[in-house]
């Protein structure tokens, strides 16, 4: 019971703090990726991996106490930081053992930028292609967001970085 | 003439409650409609459990497909046809997506999907690619169009205005679900003027945008996908029938790994439980199947999962109560632990349920580019976010609201063995303890 919502003040605790909903919808994705038994279920929209249930978990999760919002507005849109807030922290502790092998994966992640963590996660979304398929459906889809070969040849490093 | 381009002899029409007619004059589309795999899906309800709360709320997901390729053929062929932004020779393609995109569903969908970790967009891209007869008939068109139609309802199509017709925060798909469930279900909520949505559509760039002068009738759309929302696809009723289904799938799975001679064994769930189905085996089982195994199960001998068969054909379904978990998560393993000491294993007698388990959204607009939000062409051809506009919109869209439930059988607890420790239970449950 609430154990996938534990997953998530974990996550985010281990992360210390994430800014940006766009973001922490990547950096969970990758962690799927990576095998980390989150349990939400994504799809590919217009900018990418989203999940609907992850919105409406983090959502929960601020109704609960355990994570707390902030809004920024910026003008054409309004951008999220959330944070563990101490009730978090104990319901983290009473549910249980993480299931972060490596706690310091989230942090990496949180170092990145969102349009990186978009390159990472659309190309790990298509890795059942071979790799040429993957940068060229990557253009397909991300055509508007002009990747260069460097951008794609770093997220490749770091997803082979990740795996290791 | 091309397979792509035949016409039937003479337009097919389908009457229906929601649309009136169905039109097809594709030799294409009529032949995906008499195809097995969309056949099929006259055998899986649109909204699983909810006829248990909803009695005419027994329409299928063949209804529904029908409905949303209508909504994109009329888009296609009287509101898009003729603009310079859209390209008619994608007519072809998103009228396959939208009769086939829900092509992958299984039986009881959302807690089939749960329990056996399954994906149905990914058995719809199977069936589109696979061995089967949709995919037979798409190769007739060209041999990369069952990809093509495999890409568009997985949204990674090149043509974005072509996805945003079937999946989108106002597409094809939700306009069809709202009117039908609503129409189907006897609710007063659901109905909104589609026809003023679809007048005022226009494709722009890669996207579909909605001219401003329509945004009353968006407001309306939204406001109508929020009370169908807490009305029907939320309702705690038809939730508790689908936690029961749950479960007895998980009862059967952790019976057959334990190697319990079933009286009935579980010949189509086999390859489920360890993960080894074939296409041929997914596309074996719907709703008639499932059925029939529950009124099968009802006489086992194993108690639980004969009591949770019983309660599923006969609606003996569970309680619920509100339940705070920010308050009052650390008594759920204080309750089930005496959910144990009364002799009612926890597992399946004590579940919890959240609105993030159920596969339906509210109207978000959300951060930039974290999903695209509806937009609005103004006259002077600015594009702007629908809630920044709407105060209607703005009040519901952000605003939070959730809820969970705490469902248990109520009955089980009032038979009169163990009863102080059920009478505890009870007083837990029922007078905020939890």
């Amino acid at each position: 019971m609430l154990q996938g919502h534990a997953k998530i003040v974990d996550f985010i605790a281990a992360a210390e703090g994430v800014t940006g909903r766009k973001k922490l919808q990547k950096m969970i994705y990758i962690m799927k990726k990576l095998d980390i038994p989150f349990q939400e279920k994504y799809e590919f929209h217009i900018y990418g991996p989203y999940s609907e249930e992850l919105t409406a978990r983090v959502e929960e999760l601020c109704d609960m106490g355990f994570l707390s919002e902030t809004l920024e507005d910026k003008g054409s849109y309004v951008q999220y930081k959330y944070s563990v807030t101490e009730e978090g922290q104990e319901f983290r502790k009473v549910l249980g053992e993480s299931i972060l092998d490596n706690p310091l994966t989230a942090g990496k992640l949180n170092a990145k930028s969102g349009r990186f963590l978009e390159l990472t996660a659309t190309l790990l979304y298509f890795d059942h292609l071979n790799h040429q398929d993957q940068i060229d459906k990557l253009h397909v889809v991300k055509g508007k967001l002009n990747f260069t070969a460097e951008e794609i040849d770093e997220a490749f490093a770091f997803i082979e970085e990740l795996s290791s | 003439m091309s397979y792509a381009t035949q016409k039937l002899a003479e337009e097919k029409v389908f009457k229906d409650p929601v649309h009136r007619y169905i039109h097809v004059r594709d030799q294409v589309i009529w032949d995906l409609i008499n195809s097995r795999e969309v056949q099929r899906l006259r055998r899986i309800k649109q909204l699983g459990t909810s006829y248990l709360v909803f009695h005419g709320a027994e329409h299928s997901r063949f209804n529904h497909s029908l409905g949303v390729y209508e909504i994109v053929r009329r888009i296609s062929d009287d509101i898009f046809h003729g603009r310079p932004e859209w390209d008619e020779s994608e007519r072809l393609v998103v009228l396959c997506a939208a009769l086939l995109h829900d092509l992958g569903h299984g039986p009881f969908s959302h807690s089939f999907e749960k329990v056996f970790a399954l994906d149905h967009e990914e058995y719809t891209r199977k069936i589109l690619l696979g061995d089967t007869e949709v995919n037979e008939i798409l190769q007739k068109v060209s041999t990369d169009f069952p990809t093509k139609v495999a890409e568009v309802i997985a949204k990674t199509y090149s043509n974005k205005q072509v996805v945003s017709l079937i999946s989108s925060q106002i597409d094809a798909d939700r306009m069809d679900y709202l009117q039908r469930d609503a129409y189907y279900t006897g609710v007063s909520y659901g109905h909104f003027d589609m026809e003023r949505i679809l007048r005022v559509m226009r494709p722009l760039d890669d996207q579909v945008v909605i001219k401003s002068s329509g945004m009353h009738a968006v407001e309306d759309y939204i406001m109508s996908r929020y009370q169908m929302y807490w009305q029907v696809y939320f309702h705690p009723v038809a939730r508790s029938a689908e936690v029961i289904l749950r479960k007895i799938l998980q009862r059967a799975k952790e019976l057959s790994a334990s190697g319990y001679k079933f009286e009935q064994p579980p010949t189509h769930f086999l390859s489920f439980f360890d993960q080894s189905f074939s296409l041929k085996e997914y596309l074996a089982l719907d709703e008639g199947v499932l059925m029939t195994y529950f009124q099968l199960w009802m006489t086992e001998r194993d108690p639980i999962l004969a009591d949770l068969c019983d309660r599923f054909v006969n609606r003996r379904l569970f309680q619920y109560v509100d339940f705070d978990p920010g308050k009052d998560y650390k008594k759920l393993g204080e309750l089930a632990e005496l959910f144990r000491s009364a002799g009612i294993d926890p597992e399946y007698y004590l579940i919890d349920d959240s609105t993030s388990d159920l596969p339906y959204d509210f109207y978000r607009p959300g951060e930039e580019e974290e999903r695209l939000p509806i937009h609005l062409l103004m006259p002077n051809g600015d594009i702007k976010e629908l809630s920044r506009l709407s105060q209607i919109v703005d009040a519901i869209s952000g605003k939070r609201r959730t809820d969970y439930k705490l469902y248990f059988p109520a009955e089980l607890l009032i038979d009169g063995k163990k009863t102080a420790i059920k009478q505890q239970i009870l007083e837990m449950l029922r007078e905020g303890g939890v």
